[in-house]
């Protein structure tokens, strides 16, 4: 148990620098916003998902509609689904762990997890499970000091939303490099901007969200000929 | 801020994030083949999205009124070009994000 225990928290490590700080500017931003630490603490206890998180400040300050908040959550966290296709068998008899497993797979999560296979021969579901509740726990940390910060330290907060734009260039420039199929993402920048100059910055994401379901769906003979 | 229209939202970003978490071990669990299209949609959909979310942020500038998305260009292009050189996230947001601060309260005012 100590041996699993020590090696979550070292695999764990990179993650927790990463989810302190960013869950530290979720913290502020959302304190910022007037949504103080029990709101803060119940979206990263429940919610626990990193960029969502950010957008659904967004959402909650301009009064956004249900759907509009669906919708959209189901774009910007469609990337579970297949996490999740490729640990069925991985968790498949993880038992009594199996629900928070599945709860608790986020990006960060998933690339510890993804092996299938325990370090150092340690039971697998054991060691994933001490790695999803030690992440969960960082980003839960990093909020509650996020929060505390905005509240104690009385600094000038303006601009500090940029956190969230921040994160998702280096998301986007991450991701343009790993791959030499540049059409989705070149399909998602064209695809906003008209978007956001026919609909106007308050509408603009229900339609395109569609724009990109249908172009990637609709054109992939082409874009899955440039993948090969 | 409207209490209830932000507990409705915060349970709908929850729930809709949950369901995505468990839906492939309910639907694919058992012996069923997962369809290619969503195989397809699975690999492409990431990198279109986070483009939406980098315009959906920038949503507000105005490059008709001063300081005509300056300080989004300038902080950005810290991001872009020291993501490039260092590969270091945290390095790239926070550094980006006191650019933009700094520039948002002490240059553009």
């Amino acid at each position: 148990m100590k041996k699993l225990i020590k090696t979550a928290i070292i695999k764990t490590l990179p993650v927790m620098a990463g989810y302190i700080v960013l869950g530290f500017g979720f913290g502020i931003i959302s304190e910022k916003n007037g949504y103080g630490l029990l709101w803060a603490l119940a979206m990263s206890l429940f919610v626990y998902a990193g960029s969502m998180q950010y957008v659904m400040i967004s959402l909650l300050t301009s009064g956004a509609s249900i759907i509009t908040t669906a919708l959209t959550t189901l774009m910007v966290n469609a990337r579970h689904l297949f996490y999740g296709v490729s640990m069925i068998e991985p968790y498949k008899k993880a038992g009594k762990f199996k629900p928070y497993l599945i709860f608790g797979l986020t990006d960060e999560t998933y690339s510890l997890v993804c092996s299938g296979k325990g370090p150092d021969g340690l039971n697998f579901h054991k060691y994933s499970f001490f790695v999803s509740l030690f992440n969960h726990m960082y980003w839960i940390t990093g909020t509650l000091l996020g929060v505390l910060a905005g509240t104690i330290i009385k600094f000038n907060t303006a601009g500090v939303d940029f956190a969230m734009t921040a994160l998702f260039i280096t998301v986007f420039v991450e991701q343009w490099k790993s791959t030499k199929n540049h059409i989705p993402a070149i399909i998602g920048v064209v695809a906003s901007v008209i978007c956001l100059m026919i609909f106007g910055s308050d509408n603009f994401l229900i339609p395109t969200m569609i724009l990109i379901g249908l172009s990637l769906s609709l054109g992939r003979r082409f874009i899955d000929k440039e993948e090969a | 801020m409207n209490s209830v229209h932000s507990i409705v939202i915060v349970a709908v970003v929850a729930l809709v994030t949950i369901a995505l978490r468990f839906l492939p071990f309910i639907v694919f669990g058992g012996k069923r083949k997962t369809p290619e299209i969503v195989t397809y949609l699975g690999k492409v959909l990431p990198y279109a999205i986070m483009a939406m979310l980098v315009v959906y942020c920038l949503k507000h500038i105005s490059f008709i009124k001063s300081p005509f998305g300056l300080p989004e260009i300038l902080a950005g292009a810290v991001v872009v070009l020291l993501h490039l050189w260092k590969r270091n996230t945290l390095l790239s947001i926070v550094s980006g994000t006191v650019i933009y601060m700094l520039l948002v309260q002490i240059v553009f005012v």
